[in-house]
């Protein structure tokens, strides 16, 4: 394959209470075997060589597992393709001449810091409410003491695999964190460890949910589309099954 | 720097305690202090850094009342880089009923090291290793299972039983979840506090003791102090010295390199890891690389051709051609041989111009015997993440033709600030954890044992031991308001104006790969004397382009990633002379680190335990002069140093 050329249509904003804007780049000669973000690395050489503002991104692992990075490209989040992370989508997957836009991850819950940066600390917050077993560390039994089915503890670890990138935030037409809040219960629900406070744990993180401003779910299924994990959104369910036993009994 | 004399200083004891080694740790927790539960609550305990090792100290020291303040540099502290390790954990579980035992991790672990490690400090690892599998299985960590329920194990490189507990590709982010589930959960007690996008740029020391940190808010520049009565450092390695390395974007080196600028002697800094699966370079505008599990080396064989320059695709070339070089050269170990050999190996096969790729710096690691003897749903359970990952990065599908191309990659550094039995740095009231000290894995650390020892150190070491510096000092905080924390302050403040706004001609980013490619080239997997004193003499040459001719944008009270980056890259540059000259200085080859004057007939690594016997630890003298040397002289009486085989 050829090196290409692509326009860009990216969103600029100086700080989260500026306004911002989307402003058009060009880059010329990309080999089909960079990455979006190198792609992006060597836009912003240019813009510091020419003595202009860098475009703020973050990222760091670059192999899809921290969930630093996320965008929306083309309008989706993560782009097109499925079950991939921003940091691991490269431009042969573009055609050549293509205009590509470039937005932040958007919700009201996940305020813009600069650019394409934005603060997803709330979810740190909905974990803090539930998301681990209330146990202290030290005086746990043998590891083989309780037996767990190896399709239980599959299912847990689909659940688990969740990266917190907020890409389902960020494709709900509702900016619900349904997805993310019930995977982490899903985990414990599915789990024996997870029994003593499941109770609690629903309860408290759902509430905490509601309280960052994340919306309700409605069943799009927006947020399994893009999940760079491929988490499902049988999770939700089973986070509002949780939820109703817990409520009512 | 002057490096054909080295200043030696007083040699330095490592405390481990006497009596017999399955003893020790027990007869030492039996004698260090405790801290009341009433008292606990008055101490504060700052922690830099949130991976496994820090995650997992505050945590604990939460829960055990003390207050804590952790630091990550991300904006979440779920996303620090032990979040990607994919293999596995090591635990002397012996599930599998296949011999294992404490002594066998312990000696493996020993000799994988290339006994450049303490004997102490590793048999604890192995003793407590057990115990870190019950935790993590009680925290809800889904560690693969078999079908009667029980835990899994793979084997690892440089084993010769079944010990890595995994959770498929993805064992370093499940282990992380949990230890960041319990820290988030202290952080709902109020019993920690976390602080997000902060970068720690300075240790404050007063006293002669470690009194706070100085940091930088990434989001607004802002430059913060905290003071506390022990600060932990857990900041991970220096792999991104070299530039390109399988380490995330963020990870650096400031942190431990600026402790020890403040007086923490740095031990054995050329002891880095370079990890043999990797996919391979292909491109100069590449950003970093990435890692292919060892696991793959349980199902997978690494080959070349035989023949020279052989152009044929992999599965067109006939067996009688291929040349197994592992399996060859070590009939025992075969594919499973430690890092530090498969990687040196790799390389030998590519210099003699039997590489494969375009760049003929590639072997393969061939999974087609295992594909055919236990079909696809095996190597999907086992390997499907690593597949996709390598299908997105090459745009090659190992499904359709099960060879990929590997080369190896900076991974891991097993060098790292001193620490003392306690995990306390030579100055008082440091503590270093995980990969950021240098204590367990020697001169080269065996698959699956980071994750252990950074879970290790945070759960079931420095409850423990952080207790006793603290019921022995009693001391006070000092004043973010005193001299010490302002002084601190004020050199941040002038370094950062010093280069926002820096109108020269050459990039961060350029500056950084020129320096990756001189460590890379000449502190590499084969060093010699010539090699690393071009790399001395070629580092001074990139400090001067640093200083001279550096363009930084932007403002320094902004989100400024590239002024984040010029301040670690001078750190590199400065950390980058101590590698070369503490390799310089071991005249000997050891686990990773390979002098090329100092090998077998065969090519393997010859240790010189007569001259080289001795941790090296330096003490900073100020910049661009000789550091001092002081030796921890190490000492074998449990398992006595032999000849490293996998033969």
């Amino acid at each position: 394959m050829k090196n290409c050329n692509f326009k860009l249509l990216v969103w600029r904003q100086k700080g989260p209470q500026e306004p911002g804007k989307m402003v058009a780049y060009t880059v010329n000669d990309i080999s089909p075997d960079m990455s979006f973000l190198e792609m992006m690395d060597l836009l912003n050489e240019d813009l510091i060589k020419k003595g202009e503002d860098p475009i703020a991104i973050d990222s760091d692992c670059r192999e899809g597992i921290c969930g630093t990075c996320g965008l929306v490209i083309q309008g989706l989040a993560h782009g097109s393709k499925q079950k991939t992370c921003t940091c691991q989508i490269y431009m042969r997957d573009f055609k050549d001449g293509e205009t590509i836009t470039v937005e932040p991850f958007r919700s009201s819950a996940f305020p813009i810091i600069k650019d394409l940066v934005v603060n997803r600390s709330a979810l740190d917050r909905i974990i803090s409410k539930g998301g681990y077993v209330a146990n202290n560390i030290g005086g746990a039994p043998d590891a083989n003491a309780m037996p767990i089915s190896k399709e239980t503890a599959e299912l847990a670890l689909d659940a688990s695999s969740c990266i917190g990138c907020g890409a389902c935030v960020a494709a709900c037409p509702n900016s619900s964190a349904a997805l993310f809040t019930g995977a982490k219960i899903s985990q414990y629900a599915h789990l024996p460890q997870g029994s003593p406070d499941r109770k609690k744990r629903v309860l408290e993180m759902a509430q905490q949910m509601d309280k960052e401003g994340f919306g309700n779910c409605s069943n799009h299924g927006e947020c399994e589309a893009v999940c760079p994990q491929g988490i499902k959104i049988s999770h939700i369910a089973k986070m509002r099954r949780e939820f109703f036993k817990a409520s009512l009994l | 720097m002057i490096y054909n004399t080295i200043p030696e200083g007083t040699p330095l004891n490592g405390k481990v305690p006497a009596g017999p080694i399955e003893k020790k740790w027990q007869s030492h927790k039996a004698s260090i202090k405790l801290v009341s539960p009433a008292n606990k609550k008055k101490y504060t305990v700052l922690v830099v850094g949130s991976g496994l090792a820090g995650a997992s100290a505050a945590a604990a020291l939460g829960e055990l009342g003390y207050n804590v303040k952790v630091f990550c540099i991300h904006d979440s502290p779920r996303r620090a880089h032990s979040i990607a390790a994919q293999g596995g954990i090591n635990a002397a579980k012996n599930y599998p009923n296949d011999n294992d035992s404490v002594w066998r991790l312990f000696s493996d672990t020993l000799k994988g090291g290339d006994f450049r490690a303490r004997e102490g400090n590793v048999y604890r690892l192995a003793e407590l290793s057990m115990a870190i599998i019950d935790q993590c299985v009680a925290q809800g960590v889904p560690f693969a299972r078999e079908y009667g329920g029980f835990l899994a194990n793979r084997s690892f490189g440089g084993a010769l039983v079944s010990r890595t507990f995994y959770a498929r590709g993805q064992t370093g982010q499940q282990l992380l979840l949990g230890a960041y589930g319990s820290l988030m959960r202290q952080a709902n007690t109020g019993k920690v506090q976390i602080f997000p996008k902060r970068e720690m740029l300075d240790l404050v020391v007063g006293e002669g003791k470690a009194k706070g940190i100085v940091v930088r808010n990434l989001e607004n520049g802002q430059i913060e102090s905290y003071s506390g009565h022990a600060v932990i450092v857990a900041t991970g390695g220096y792999s991104n010295l070299y530039f390109l390395s399988t380490n995330a974007k963020n990870c650096n080196a400031s942190a431990i390199w600026r402790c020890h600028r403040r007086g923490a002697y740095f031990a054995n800094p050329c002891f880095v890891q370079i990890h043999p699966t990797c996919i391979p370079v292909h491109g100069d505008y590449q950003s970093k690389l990435t890692l292919m599990s060892e696991s793959l080396r349980n199902d997978g064989r690494m080959w070349v051709p035989k023949k020279q320059d052989d152009k044929r695709p992999p599965n067109e070339i006939p067996e009688e051609e291929r040349d197994y070089f592992l399996e060859r050269k070590y009939p025992t170990y075969g594919n499973l041989v430690p890092r530090d050999v498969a990687s040196r190996n790799a390389k030998t096969v590519c210099d003699e111009g039997k590489g494969v790729g375009d760049t003929k710096r590639a072997v393969y690691l061939d999974l087609s015997d295992s594909l055919k003897k236990f079909g696809l749903k095996y190597i999907e359970e086992q390997y499907g993440n690593l597949f996709e990952m390598y299908q997105r990065i090459t745009g090659e599908d190992p499904y359709r033709v099960p060879v990929m191309k590997i080369y190896p990659a900076l991974h891991y550094t097993m060098g790292g600030l001193w620490v003392d039995y306690n995990l306390m740095s030579n100055i008082p009231g440091l503590f270093v954890l995980g990969e950021a000290n240098f204590s367990d894995h020697g001169a080269n650390r065996l698959g699956a044992s980071a994750l252990m020892q950074g879970l290790c150190d945070g759960y079931f070491v420095i409850p423990y031991t952080i207790g006793d510096y603290l019921a022995q000092t009693g001391a006070g905080k000092l004043s973010i308001e005193s001299t010490e924390f302002k002084q601190a302050e004020k050199e941040i403040q002038e370094s950062v104006q010093k280069l926002v706004g820096k109108k020269g001609k050459k990039t961060v980013l350029e500056l950084h790969r020129e320096l990756g490619l001189l460590m890379w080239n000449q502190v590499g997997m084969g060093r010699n004397q010539k090699s690393l004193q071009t790399a001395l003499e070629g580092i001074p040459q990139l400090q001067k382009e640093f200083q001279e001719n550096l363009i930084v944008s932007g403002d320094a009270n902004h989100w400024n990633k590239d002024l984040e980056s010029a301040l670690r890259l001078w750190d590199y540059m400065e950390l980058a002379e101590l590698v070369s000259l503490d390799a310089l200085n071991r005249a000997e080859s050891c686990g990773g680190h390979f002098r090329e004057e100092s090998q077998t007939e065969e090519g393997e690594a010859l240790r010189q335990d007569e001259k080289f016997q001795y941790v090296s630890a330096w003490e900073y003298q100020g910049q661009g002069k000789t550091p001092i040397l002081h030796k921890e002289p190490l000492e074998f009486e449990y398992l006595k140093p032999i000849k490293r085989s996998y033969k």
